[in-house]
Protein backbone atom coordinates (compact mmCIF):
# COMPACT_ATOMS: atom_id res chain seq x y z
CA UNK A 1 0.00 0.00 0.00
CA UNK A 2 1.22 3.33 -0.96
CA UNK A 3 1.84 6.26 1.56
CA UNK A 4 -0.17 8.28 0.34
CA UNK A 5 -3.68 6.14 0.71
CA UNK A 6 -4.92 6.76 4.47
CA UNK A 7 -5.63 2.93 5.01
CA UNK A 8 -8.98 1.99 5.20
CA UNK A 9 -10.38 5.49 3.20
CA UNK A 10 -12.06 5.21 -0.16
CA UNK A 11 -10.69 8.26 -1.43
CA UNK A 12 -6.89 8.57 -3.06
CA UNK A 13 -4.84 10.49 -5.87
CA UNK A 14 -5.75 8.71 -9.12
CA UNK A 15 -2.12 8.89 -9.99
CA UNK A 16 -0.84 6.52 -7.43
CA UNK A 17 -3.15 3.22 -8.24
CA UNK A 18 -1.17 0.80 -10.54
CA UNK A 19 -2.26 0.57 -14.17
CA UNK A 20 -3.10 -1.79 -16.13
CA UNK A 21 -2.12 -2.64 -20.10
CA UNK A 22 -2.88 -4.72 -22.85
CA UNK A 23 -0.79 -8.00 -23.10
CA UNK A 24 1.11 -7.46 -26.30
CA UNK A 25 1.55 -10.67 -28.56
CA UNK A 26 4.90 -10.41 -31.05
CA UNK A 27 2.58 -11.94 -33.60
CA UNK A 28 0.93 -8.53 -34.00
CA UNK A 29 3.60 -7.12 -35.86
CA UNK A 30 3.79 -10.05 -38.20
CA UNK A 31 0.24 -9.09 -38.62
CA UNK A 32 0.36 -5.53 -39.23
CA UNK A 33 3.44 -6.25 -41.95
CA UNK A 34 1.24 -8.66 -43.73
CA UNK A 35 -1.80 -6.24 -44.09
CA UNK A 36 0.70 -3.20 -45.13
CA UNK A 37 2.44 -5.42 -47.55
CA UNK A 38 -1.21 -6.30 -48.58
CA UNK A 39 -2.39 -3.00 -49.02
CA UNK A 40 0.75 -1.76 -50.80
CA UNK A 41 0.52 -3.77 -53.33
CA UNK A 42 -2.90 -3.54 -53.93
CA UNK A 43 -2.74 0.09 -54.29
CA UNK A 44 0.48 -0.12 -56.53
CA UNK A 45 -1.73 -2.26 -58.98
CA UNK A 46 -4.47 0.46 -58.89
CA UNK A 47 -2.00 3.56 -59.56
CA UNK A 48 0.25 1.73 -62.29
CA UNK A 49 -1.84 -1.20 -63.97
CA UNK A 50 -3.54 0.38 -67.44
CA UNK A 51 -5.97 -2.11 -67.70
CA UNK A 52 -8.21 -0.66 -64.52
CA UNK A 53 -7.93 2.86 -67.68
CA UNK A 54 -9.38 4.99 -64.62
CA UNK A 55 -9.78 7.97 -67.27
CA UNK A 56 -12.79 5.50 -68.77
CA UNK A 57 -13.95 4.96 -65.21
CA UNK A 58 -13.99 8.70 -64.23
CA UNK A 59 -15.96 9.36 -67.92
CA UNK A 60 -18.84 7.05 -67.49
CA UNK A 61 -19.51 7.54 -63.48
CA UNK A 62 -21.69 10.14 -64.32
CA UNK A 63 -23.17 9.00 -68.23
CA UNK A 64 -26.45 9.67 -68.34
CA UNK A 65 -27.05 6.17 -69.14
CA UNK A 66 -25.23 4.93 -65.95
CA UNK A 67 -26.88 7.51 -63.89
CA UNK A 68 -30.82 6.54 -65.09
CA UNK A 69 -29.57 2.55 -64.70
CA UNK A 70 -28.84 3.94 -60.70
CA UNK A 71 -32.53 5.53 -60.86
CA UNK A 72 -33.80 2.16 -62.50
CA UNK A 73 -32.15 0.17 -59.97
CA UNK A 74 -33.58 2.41 -56.79
CA UNK A 75 -36.91 2.26 -57.99
CA UNK A 76 -37.11 -1.50 -58.17
CA UNK A 77 -35.57 -1.94 -54.94
CA UNK A 78 -37.82 -0.09 -53.44
CA UNK A 79 -40.88 -1.26 -55.06
CA UNK A 80 -39.99 -4.88 -54.49
CA UNK A 81 -38.86 -3.80 -50.73
CA UNK A 82 -42.50 -2.62 -50.38
CA UNK A 83 -44.21 -5.63 -52.35
CA UNK A 84 -41.85 -8.50 -50.12
CA UNK A 85 -42.84 -6.44 -46.91
CA UNK A 86 -46.43 -6.41 -47.40
CA UNK A 87 -46.36 -9.74 -49.00
CA UNK A 88 -44.11 -10.49 -45.97
CA UNK A 89 -46.74 -9.13 -42.94
CA UNK A 90 -49.48 -10.93 -44.65
CA UNK A 91 -48.30 -14.41 -45.28
CA UNK A 92 -46.45 -14.56 -41.10
CA UNK A 93 -49.44 -13.11 -40.15
CA UNK A 94 -51.51 -15.88 -41.86
CA UNK A 95 -48.83 -18.60 -40.87
CA UNK A 96 -49.41 -17.58 -36.61
CA UNK A 97 -53.14 -18.27 -37.54
CA UNK A 98 -54.89 -21.08 -35.81
CA UNK A 99 -56.55 -21.29 -38.91
CA UNK A 100 -55.04 -24.55 -40.84
CA UNK A 101 -56.35 -23.30 -44.40
CA UNK A 102 -54.50 -20.00 -43.71
CA UNK A 103 -51.64 -21.68 -41.91
CA UNK A 104 -51.58 -24.39 -44.74
CA UNK A 105 -51.45 -22.11 -48.04
CA UNK A 106 -48.56 -19.49 -45.83
CA UNK A 107 -46.10 -22.52 -45.36
CA UNK A 108 -46.79 -23.57 -49.02
CA UNK A 109 -46.56 -19.98 -50.10
CA UNK A 110 -42.93 -19.57 -48.52
CA UNK A 111 -41.90 -23.11 -49.42
CA UNK A 112 -42.76 -22.45 -53.48
CA UNK A 113 -40.78 -18.89 -53.56
CA UNK A 114 -37.84 -19.82 -50.85
CA UNK A 115 -36.97 -23.03 -52.78
CA UNK A 116 -36.69 -22.35 -56.19
CA UNK A 117 -34.34 -19.97 -57.35
CA UNK A 118 -34.73 -16.11 -58.00
CA UNK A 119 -33.60 -15.85 -61.51
CA UNK A 120 -36.03 -18.96 -62.06
CA UNK A 121 -38.69 -16.73 -60.98
CA UNK A 122 -37.37 -13.84 -63.20
CA UNK A 123 -37.36 -15.67 -66.72
CA UNK A 124 -40.10 -17.63 -65.74
CA UNK A 125 -42.69 -14.12 -65.18
CA UNK A 126 -40.47 -13.07 -68.05
CA UNK A 127 -41.69 -16.07 -70.50
CA UNK A 128 -45.25 -15.97 -69.14
CA UNK A 129 -46.68 -15.61 -72.18
CA UNK A 130 -45.46 -19.03 -73.70
CA UNK A 131 -48.13 -21.05 -70.94
CA UNK A 132 -50.67 -17.92 -70.87
CA UNK A 133 -50.77 -16.31 -74.31
CA UNK A 134 -54.02 -13.78 -72.69
CA UNK A 135 -53.96 -12.79 -68.68
CA UNK A 136 -57.76 -12.22 -67.75
CA UNK A 137 -60.04 -11.62 -64.74
CA UNK A 138 -63.09 -13.48 -64.64
CA UNK A 139 -64.99 -16.77 -63.38
CA UNK A 140 -61.88 -19.35 -64.05
CA UNK A 141 -62.89 -23.15 -66.09
CA UNK A 142 -64.21 -20.90 -68.79
CA UNK A 143 -66.63 -18.72 -67.47
CA UNK A 144 -66.92 -14.94 -68.42
CA UNK A 145 -64.56 -12.84 -68.47
CA UNK A 146 -64.55 -9.33 -67.30
CA UNK A 147 -61.55 -7.99 -68.23
CA UNK A 148 -58.51 -9.54 -70.90
CA UNK A 149 -55.41 -8.44 -71.92
CA UNK A 150 -52.43 -9.59 -74.16
CA UNK A 151 -49.25 -11.83 -71.50
CA UNK A 152 -46.74 -10.14 -73.90
CA UNK A 153 -48.44 -6.50 -73.10
CA UNK A 154 -48.58 -7.06 -69.47
CA UNK A 155 -45.23 -8.34 -68.56
CA UNK A 156 -42.61 -6.04 -69.62
CA UNK A 157 -39.20 -6.15 -68.38
CA UNK A 158 -40.00 -4.34 -65.30
CA UNK A 159 -43.23 -5.79 -64.50
CA UNK A 160 -41.23 -9.70 -64.53
CA UNK A 161 -38.27 -8.08 -62.39
CA UNK A 162 -41.24 -6.76 -59.82
CA UNK A 163 -42.99 -9.74 -60.35
CA UNK A 164 -39.89 -12.37 -59.27
CA UNK A 165 -37.88 -10.50 -57.07
CA UNK A 166 -41.06 -9.12 -54.91
CA UNK A 167 -42.62 -13.04 -54.82
CA UNK A 168 -39.38 -13.81 -53.65
CA UNK A 169 -38.73 -11.60 -51.43
CA UNK A 170 -42.08 -11.46 -49.79
CA UNK A 171 -41.49 -15.38 -48.75
CA UNK A 172 -38.10 -14.25 -46.89
CA UNK A 173 -39.59 -11.41 -45.45
CA UNK A 174 -42.28 -13.62 -43.85
CA UNK A 175 -40.11 -15.50 -42.62
CA UNK A 176 -37.98 -12.43 -40.91
CA UNK A 177 -41.28 -10.85 -39.45
CA UNK A 178 -43.11 -14.51 -37.97
CA UNK A 179 -39.51 -14.57 -36.39
CA UNK A 180 -40.29 -10.87 -34.65
CA UNK A 181 -43.51 -11.43 -34.20
CA UNK A 182 -42.83 -14.04 -31.67
CA UNK A 183 -40.05 -12.86 -30.12
CA UNK A 184 -42.63 -10.49 -28.48
CA UNK A 185 -43.61 -11.86 -24.93
CA UNK A 186 -47.30 -13.11 -24.89
CA UNK A 187 -47.84 -11.03 -22.08
CA UNK A 188 -48.00 -7.93 -24.21
CA UNK A 189 -50.71 -9.52 -25.83
CA UNK A 190 -52.63 -10.29 -23.14
CA UNK A 191 -52.67 -6.92 -21.53
CA UNK A 192 -53.25 -4.96 -24.78
CA UNK A 193 -56.38 -7.05 -24.67
CA UNK A 194 -57.19 -6.94 -21.62
CA UNK A 195 -57.41 -3.14 -22.10
CA UNK A 196 -59.56 -3.85 -24.64
CA UNK A 197 -57.77 -3.26 -27.70
CA UNK A 198 -59.35 -4.95 -30.82
CA UNK A 199 -57.09 -7.33 -32.03
CA UNK A 200 -56.41 -5.25 -35.21
CA UNK A 201 -55.02 -2.30 -32.49
CA UNK A 202 -53.19 -4.69 -30.23
CA UNK A 203 -51.30 -6.20 -33.74
CA UNK A 204 -50.45 -2.11 -34.80
CA UNK A 205 -49.83 -0.46 -31.71
CA UNK A 206 -48.11 -3.48 -29.76
CA UNK A 207 -46.98 -6.16 -31.37
CA UNK A 208 -46.04 -5.00 -34.00
CA UNK A 209 -43.71 -1.87 -32.65
CA UNK A 210 -41.59 -4.43 -30.47
CA UNK A 211 -41.44 -6.86 -32.86
CA UNK A 212 -39.58 -4.41 -35.54
CA UNK A 213 -36.31 -4.28 -32.98
CA UNK A 214 -36.20 -7.67 -34.23
CA UNK A 215 -37.20 -7.33 -37.83
CA UNK A 216 -34.92 -4.21 -38.77
CA UNK A 217 -31.53 -5.50 -38.74
CA UNK A 218 -32.35 -8.50 -41.03
CA UNK A 219 -34.22 -6.36 -43.11
CA UNK A 220 -31.82 -3.66 -43.26
CA UNK A 221 -29.65 -7.23 -44.76
CA UNK A 222 -32.59 -7.93 -46.96
CA UNK A 223 -32.29 -4.19 -48.21
CA UNK A 224 -28.80 -4.39 -49.28
CA UNK A 225 -28.76 -7.44 -50.71
CA UNK A 226 -32.04 -6.86 -52.97
CA UNK A 227 -29.90 -3.88 -54.11
CA UNK A 228 -27.49 -6.13 -55.83
CA UNK A 229 -30.04 -8.72 -56.50
CA UNK A 230 -31.94 -6.41 -58.80
CA UNK A 231 -28.95 -6.78 -60.94
CA UNK A 232 -30.34 -10.06 -62.02
CA UNK A 233 -32.89 -8.21 -63.96
CA UNK A 234 -30.72 -7.13 -66.85
CA UNK A 235 -31.13 -10.77 -68.20
CA UNK A 236 -34.50 -9.56 -69.13
CA UNK A 237 -32.56 -6.30 -70.46
CA UNK A 238 -34.12 -4.31 -67.75
CA UNK A 239 -32.35 -1.08 -67.78
CA UNK A 240 -31.02 -0.78 -64.34
CA UNK A 241 -27.53 -0.69 -63.48
CA UNK A 242 -25.82 -3.48 -64.51
CA UNK A 243 -27.55 -3.46 -67.41
CA UNK A 244 -27.01 0.11 -68.50
CA UNK A 245 -22.93 -0.76 -68.13
CA UNK A 246 -23.21 -4.36 -70.12
CA UNK A 247 -24.87 -2.56 -72.69
CA UNK A 248 -22.11 0.30 -73.01
CA UNK A 249 -19.01 -2.35 -72.54
CA UNK A 250 -20.60 -4.37 -75.00
CA UNK A 251 -20.44 -1.76 -77.88
CA UNK A 252 -16.97 -0.07 -76.43
CA UNK A 253 -15.43 -2.91 -74.80
CA UNK A 254 -14.23 -1.28 -71.87
CA UNK A 255 -15.57 -4.11 -69.83
CA UNK A 256 -13.32 -3.87 -66.41
CA UNK A 257 -13.22 -0.20 -66.52
CA UNK A 258 -17.18 -0.29 -66.66
CA UNK A 259 -17.66 -2.74 -64.17
CA UNK A 260 -15.81 -0.42 -61.64
CA UNK A 261 -18.32 2.45 -62.35
CA UNK A 262 -21.01 -0.79 -61.41
CA UNK A 263 -19.42 -1.28 -58.51
CA UNK A 264 -18.40 2.01 -57.20
CA UNK A 265 -21.97 2.77 -57.57
CA UNK A 266 -23.24 -0.06 -55.87
CA UNK A 267 -20.87 0.08 -53.10
CA UNK A 268 -21.73 4.41 -52.56
CA UNK A 269 -25.41 2.99 -52.22
CA UNK A 270 -25.20 0.30 -49.99
CA UNK A 271 -22.70 2.90 -47.37
CA UNK A 272 -25.66 4.89 -47.45
CA UNK A 273 -28.22 2.53 -46.86
CA UNK A 274 -26.34 1.22 -43.85
CA UNK A 275 -26.25 4.68 -42.30
CA UNK A 276 -29.91 5.10 -42.73
CA UNK A 277 -30.19 1.59 -41.05
CA UNK A 278 -28.21 2.36 -38.68
CA UNK A 279 -30.87 5.75 -37.94
CA UNK A 280 -34.05 3.50 -37.94
CA UNK A 281 -32.32 1.11 -35.67
CA UNK A 282 -31.57 3.37 -33.34
CA UNK A 283 -35.04 4.49 -33.18
CA UNK A 284 -36.88 1.25 -32.70
CA UNK A 285 -34.69 0.34 -29.55
CA UNK A 286 -36.18 3.53 -27.63
CA UNK A 287 -37.19 1.91 -24.03
CA UNK A 288 -34.18 -0.37 -24.43
CA UNK A 289 -31.09 1.84 -24.00
CA UNK A 290 -29.70 2.62 -20.81
CA UNK A 291 -30.84 5.14 -18.28
CA UNK A 292 -27.44 7.02 -19.28
CA UNK A 293 -28.06 6.73 -22.74
CA UNK A 294 -31.81 7.41 -22.83
CA UNK A 295 -30.64 11.22 -21.66
CA UNK A 296 -29.03 11.67 -24.93
CA UNK B 1 -63.57 -1.12 5.51
CA UNK B 2 -66.03 -0.25 2.80
CA UNK B 3 -69.30 -1.57 3.04
CA UNK B 4 -70.34 -3.66 0.64
CA UNK B 5 -73.55 -3.12 -1.13
CA UNK B 6 -76.44 -5.76 -0.88
CA UNK B 7 -77.78 -5.10 -4.34
CA UNK B 8 -77.29 -7.91 -7.32
CA UNK B 9 -73.71 -9.51 -7.98
CA UNK B 10 -71.80 -7.00 -10.08
CA UNK B 11 -69.24 -9.73 -10.92
CA UNK B 12 -70.94 -13.39 -11.25
CA UNK B 13 -69.24 -16.59 -12.89
CA UNK B 14 -71.37 -20.03 -12.82
CA UNK B 15 -70.51 -23.52 -13.39
CA UNK B 16 -67.07 -22.38 -14.80
CA UNK B 17 -65.47 -25.68 -16.31
CA UNK B 18 -61.99 -25.83 -18.14
CA UNK B 19 -60.30 -27.97 -19.71
CA UNK B 20 -56.75 -27.74 -20.57
CA UNK B 21 -55.13 -30.44 -22.97
CA UNK B 22 -56.60 -33.53 -20.54
CA UNK B 23 -56.12 -31.63 -17.23
CA UNK B 24 -59.19 -30.28 -15.96
CA UNK B 25 -58.39 -27.29 -14.47
CA UNK B 26 -61.87 -25.53 -13.67
CA UNK B 27 -64.28 -27.77 -12.27
CA UNK B 28 -67.89 -26.44 -11.93
CA UNK B 29 -66.42 -23.14 -9.99
CA UNK B 30 -69.15 -20.80 -9.44
CA UNK B 31 -67.96 -17.05 -7.81
CA UNK B 32 -70.48 -13.36 -7.19
CA UNK B 33 -68.75 -10.25 -6.14
CA UNK B 34 -70.75 -7.41 -5.00
CA UNK B 35 -70.11 -3.52 -5.76
CA UNK B 36 -67.05 -2.93 -3.51
CA UNK B 37 -66.66 -5.88 -2.76
CA UNK B 38 -62.83 -7.69 -1.89
CA UNK B 39 -62.72 -11.31 -2.83
CA UNK B 40 -59.14 -12.69 -2.16
CA UNK B 41 -58.69 -15.93 -3.75
CA UNK B 42 -55.67 -18.50 -1.88
CA UNK B 43 -54.86 -21.94 -2.64
CA UNK B 44 -52.21 -24.06 -3.48
CA UNK B 45 -50.34 -23.33 -7.10
CA UNK B 46 -52.21 -25.22 -9.93
CA UNK B 47 -55.35 -24.75 -8.00
CA UNK B 48 -56.76 -23.05 -10.61
CA UNK B 49 -56.76 -19.48 -9.61
CA UNK B 50 -55.24 -17.61 -11.85
CA UNK B 51 -57.37 -19.41 -14.45
CA UNK B 52 -60.79 -18.74 -13.11
CA UNK B 53 -59.48 -15.19 -13.08
CA UNK B 54 -58.17 -14.89 -16.77
CA UNK B 55 -62.04 -16.35 -17.42
CA UNK B 56 -63.55 -13.48 -15.50
CA UNK B 57 -62.13 -11.24 -18.71
CA UNK B 58 -62.33 -14.19 -21.16
CA UNK B 59 -59.13 -13.59 -21.77
CA UNK B 60 -59.28 -17.82 -21.76
CA UNK B 61 -62.78 -19.19 -22.97
CA UNK B 62 -64.43 -21.38 -20.43
CA UNK B 63 -65.34 -24.44 -22.22
CA UNK B 64 -68.68 -24.24 -19.77
CA UNK B 65 -70.47 -21.82 -17.66
CA UNK B 66 -71.07 -18.23 -17.85
CA UNK B 67 -69.63 -14.82 -16.56
CA UNK B 68 -71.97 -11.96 -16.22
CA UNK B 69 -71.14 -8.54 -14.91
CA UNK B 70 -73.87 -5.96 -14.50
CA UNK B 71 -75.62 -8.89 -16.06
CA UNK B 72 -74.18 -8.67 -19.48
CA UNK B 73 -73.18 -12.13 -20.58
CA UNK B 74 -68.57 -11.67 -21.01
CA UNK B 75 -67.60 -13.52 -23.99
CA UNK B 76 -70.49 -14.88 -25.23
CA UNK B 77 -74.36 -14.47 -26.17
CA UNK B 78 -77.95 -16.52 -26.52
CA UNK B 79 -78.46 -17.65 -30.14
CA UNK B 80 -81.86 -19.75 -29.50
CA UNK B 81 -81.15 -21.95 -26.81
CA UNK B 82 -77.32 -22.09 -27.75
CA UNK B 83 -74.32 -19.68 -26.50
CA UNK B 84 -72.09 -18.78 -29.05
CA UNK B 85 -68.53 -16.85 -28.73
CA UNK B 86 -68.96 -13.36 -29.41
CA UNK B 87 -66.66 -11.98 -32.08
CA UNK B 88 -62.91 -10.57 -30.86
CA UNK B 89 -64.32 -6.83 -31.32
CA UNK B 90 -66.98 -7.42 -28.82
CA UNK B 91 -65.10 -8.76 -26.47
CA UNK B 92 -62.24 -5.90 -26.26
CA UNK B 93 -65.40 -3.37 -25.72
CA UNK B 94 -66.80 -5.69 -22.79
CA UNK B 95 -62.73 -5.98 -21.26
CA UNK B 96 -62.50 -2.63 -21.90
CA UNK B 97 -64.66 -2.53 -18.78
CA UNK B 98 -62.56 -5.05 -16.54
CA UNK B 99 -59.38 -4.40 -15.15
CA UNK B 100 -56.50 -6.59 -15.27
CA UNK B 101 -53.24 -6.37 -13.17
CA UNK B 102 -50.76 -9.35 -13.96
CA UNK B 103 -48.07 -11.37 -12.14
CA UNK B 104 -44.84 -9.92 -14.50
CA UNK B 105 -46.92 -6.72 -15.22
CA UNK B 106 -46.77 -6.32 -18.82
CA UNK B 107 -45.94 -2.83 -19.46
CA UNK B 108 -45.47 -2.11 -22.82
CA UNK B 109 -41.58 -1.31 -22.86
CA UNK B 110 -41.75 0.46 -25.87
CA UNK B 111 -44.03 3.20 -24.43
CA UNK B 112 -43.02 5.68 -21.75
CA UNK B 113 -44.78 5.79 -18.84
CA UNK B 114 -47.39 8.28 -19.75
CA UNK B 115 -47.97 6.42 -23.22
CA UNK B 116 -48.65 3.08 -21.59
CA UNK B 117 -51.82 4.93 -19.43
CA UNK B 118 -52.85 7.41 -21.72
CA UNK B 119 -53.05 4.78 -24.84
CA UNK B 120 -56.33 3.19 -24.27
CA UNK B 121 -58.73 5.52 -22.85
CA UNK B 122 -57.64 7.42 -25.98
CA UNK B 123 -57.87 4.52 -28.51
CA UNK B 124 -60.83 2.28 -26.61
CA UNK B 125 -62.85 4.89 -25.46
CA UNK B 126 -61.91 7.90 -27.67
CA UNK B 127 -61.03 10.16 -24.71
CA UNK B 128 -59.17 13.56 -26.03
CA UNK B 129 -55.42 13.91 -25.50
CA UNK B 130 -55.85 16.52 -22.90
CA UNK B 131 -58.41 14.86 -20.88
CA UNK B 132 -55.95 11.78 -20.94
CA UNK B 133 -53.32 13.34 -19.97
CA UNK B 134 -54.79 14.96 -17.05
CA UNK B 135 -56.45 11.53 -15.57
CA UNK B 136 -52.60 9.81 -15.94
CA UNK B 137 -51.35 12.77 -14.22
CA UNK B 138 -53.81 12.23 -11.20
CA UNK B 139 -53.80 8.69 -11.58
CA UNK B 140 -50.07 8.61 -10.82
CA UNK B 141 -49.97 10.61 -7.97
CA UNK B 142 -52.16 7.89 -6.65
CA UNK B 143 -49.71 5.90 -6.94
CA UNK B 144 -47.16 8.34 -6.01
CA UNK B 145 -44.74 8.15 -8.71
CA UNK B 146 -45.70 11.48 -10.19
CA UNK B 147 -42.04 11.94 -11.51
CA UNK B 148 -42.17 8.73 -13.22
CA UNK B 149 -44.31 10.44 -16.43
CA UNK B 150 -41.55 10.40 -18.81
CA UNK B 151 -39.64 6.91 -17.42
CA UNK B 152 -39.30 3.90 -19.80
CA UNK B 153 -40.86 0.63 -17.76
CA UNK B 154 -37.33 -0.78 -18.28
CA UNK B 155 -35.86 1.89 -15.64
CA UNK B 156 -38.13 1.41 -13.07
CA UNK B 157 -38.22 -0.90 -10.10
CA UNK B 158 -40.65 -4.19 -9.92
CA UNK B 159 -42.71 -2.16 -7.55
CA UNK B 160 -42.61 0.97 -9.04
CA UNK B 161 -44.05 -0.75 -12.74
CA UNK B 162 -46.68 -2.55 -10.78
CA UNK B 163 -48.26 0.37 -9.29
CA UNK B 164 -47.72 2.11 -12.99
CA UNK B 165 -49.62 -1.24 -14.32
CA UNK B 166 -52.16 -0.72 -11.77
CA UNK B 167 -52.48 3.19 -12.59
CA UNK B 168 -53.12 2.18 -16.69
CA UNK B 169 -55.49 -0.45 -15.61
CA UNK B 170 -57.40 2.33 -13.52
CA UNK B 171 -57.07 4.48 -16.38
CA UNK B 172 -60.03 2.92 -18.12
CA UNK B 173 -62.17 3.35 -15.48
CA UNK B 174 -63.28 -0.16 -14.70
CA UNK B 175 -66.56 -1.60 -13.06
CA UNK B 176 -64.08 -4.20 -11.39
CA UNK B 177 -60.44 -4.95 -11.05
CA UNK B 178 -58.60 -8.34 -11.55
CA UNK B 179 -55.36 -8.93 -9.94
CA UNK B 180 -53.31 -11.86 -11.20
CA UNK B 181 -50.87 -12.54 -7.99
CA UNK B 182 -49.93 -8.98 -8.20
CA UNK B 183 -46.87 -9.28 -5.85
CA UNK B 184 -45.67 -12.15 -6.63
CA UNK B 185 -42.58 -11.08 -8.78
CA UNK B 186 -41.66 -8.42 -5.99
CA UNK B 187 -38.73 -8.42 -3.16
CA UNK B 188 -40.20 -8.49 -0.24
CA UNK B 189 -39.46 -4.84 0.62
CA UNK B 190 -41.37 -4.20 -2.62
CA UNK B 191 -44.36 -5.74 -1.65
CA UNK B 192 -45.62 -3.35 0.82
CA UNK B 193 -45.56 -0.40 -1.49
CA UNK B 194 -47.91 -2.24 -3.98
CA UNK B 195 -50.03 -3.75 -1.54
CA UNK B 196 -50.77 -0.04 0.11
CA UNK B 197 -51.82 1.07 -3.14
CA UNK B 198 -54.44 -2.04 -3.33
CA UNK B 199 -55.09 -1.45 0.27
CA UNK B 200 -56.46 2.25 -0.64
CA UNK B 201 -58.11 1.10 -3.58
CA UNK B 202 -60.37 -1.40 -1.74
CA UNK B 203 -61.05 1.98 0.41
CA UNK B 204 -62.41 4.26 -2.12
CA UNK B 205 -65.05 1.22 -2.92
CA UNK B 206 -62.98 -0.47 -6.23
CA UNK B 207 -64.62 -4.10 -6.49
CA UNK B 208 -61.72 -6.36 -6.80
CA UNK B 209 -60.94 -9.78 -7.07
CA UNK B 210 -57.68 -10.96 -6.12
CA UNK B 211 -55.47 -13.95 -6.70
CA UNK B 212 -52.33 -13.60 -3.84
CA UNK B 213 -50.34 -16.03 -1.68
CA UNK B 214 -50.13 -12.75 0.98
CA UNK B 215 -52.40 -14.69 3.72
CA UNK B 216 -52.17 -11.79 5.99
CA UNK B 217 -53.07 -8.96 3.27
CA UNK B 218 -56.06 -11.07 2.46
CA UNK B 219 -57.19 -10.95 6.11
CA UNK B 220 -56.90 -7.40 6.50
CA UNK B 221 -58.72 -6.19 2.89
CA UNK B 222 -60.91 -8.90 1.37
CA UNK B 223 -64.54 -8.58 2.37
CA UNK B 224 -64.55 -12.36 1.34
CA UNK B 225 -61.51 -15.44 0.86
CA UNK B 226 -62.14 -18.16 -0.95
CA UNK B 227 -59.51 -20.70 -0.66
CA UNK B 228 -59.21 -23.22 -4.26
CA UNK B 229 -57.86 -26.38 -4.45
CA UNK B 230 -58.05 -28.80 -7.55
CA UNK B 231 -59.95 -26.75 -9.59
CA UNK B 232 -62.97 -25.85 -7.47
CA UNK B 233 -63.13 -23.85 -4.10
CA UNK B 234 -62.79 -25.32 -1.20
CA UNK B 235 -63.91 -23.03 1.29
CA UNK B 236 -65.17 -19.23 1.15
CA UNK B 237 -66.27 -16.66 3.57
CA UNK B 238 -65.61 -13.84 5.70
CA UNK B 239 -61.76 -13.79 6.63
CA UNK B 240 -62.07 -14.63 9.95
CA UNK B 241 -64.30 -17.46 9.50
CA UNK B 242 -61.97 -19.00 6.42
CA UNK B 243 -58.78 -18.40 7.66
CA UNK B 244 -59.23 -18.77 11.81
CA UNK B 245 -61.61 -21.67 11.84
CA UNK B 246 -61.31 -23.15 8.47
CA UNK B 247 -63.57 -26.53 8.03
CA UNK B 248 -62.56 -28.47 5.10
CA UNK B 249 -59.05 -30.53 6.56
CA UNK B 250 -57.57 -29.44 2.86
CA UNK B 251 -57.69 -25.99 3.70
CA UNK B 252 -56.11 -25.92 7.51
CA UNK B 253 -53.50 -28.29 5.67
CA UNK B 254 -53.07 -24.84 3.18
CA UNK B 255 -53.21 -22.49 5.88
CA UNK B 256 -50.98 -24.18 7.89
CA UNK B 257 -48.47 -24.21 5.31
CA UNK B 258 -48.74 -20.92 4.50
CA UNK B 259 -48.49 -19.40 7.76
CA UNK B 260 -45.37 -21.09 8.72
CA UNK B 261 -43.81 -20.11 5.51
CA UNK B 262 -45.36 -16.04 6.58
CA UNK B 263 -43.22 -16.94 9.85
CA UNK B 264 -39.89 -17.84 7.80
Amino acid sequence: MSDSVPAGRGASARDSAPVMRERRSPWRWLGIAAVVIGLAWIAFQILTNPGFEWDVVGKYMLHPQVLRGVGMTLWLTLLVMVMGTVIGIIVAVMRLSNDPILNGTAVAFVWFFRGTPVLVQLVFWYNLAAIFPDVSLGIPFGGPKLFEISATVAISSFTAALLGLGFNEGAYMAEIIRAGLTSVDHGQTEASRALGHRPAQTFRVIVLPQAMKAIIPPTGNQVIGMLKYTSLASVVALGELMHSVETIYSRTFQTMPMLIVAALWYLILVSILSVVQYYIERHYSRGWKTQANAAL
Amino acid sequence: MFDVSTGAPLVRATDIWMNRGSNTVLKGVSIEARKGEVIALLGPSGAGKSTLLRCLNAIEMADRGLVEVEGEIIGCEKVGEDYVRLPEKQVARQRAEIGMVFQNFNLFPHLSVLQNIIDAPMRVRGMKKADAVKLAHDLLARVRLSDKADAYPRHLSGGQQQRIAIARALAMNPKVMLFDEPTSALDPHLTDEVLDVIRELAETGMTMIIVTHEVAFARDVAHTVAVMGEGTIMEIGPPDEVLRAPKDPRVQTFLARALKEMAR
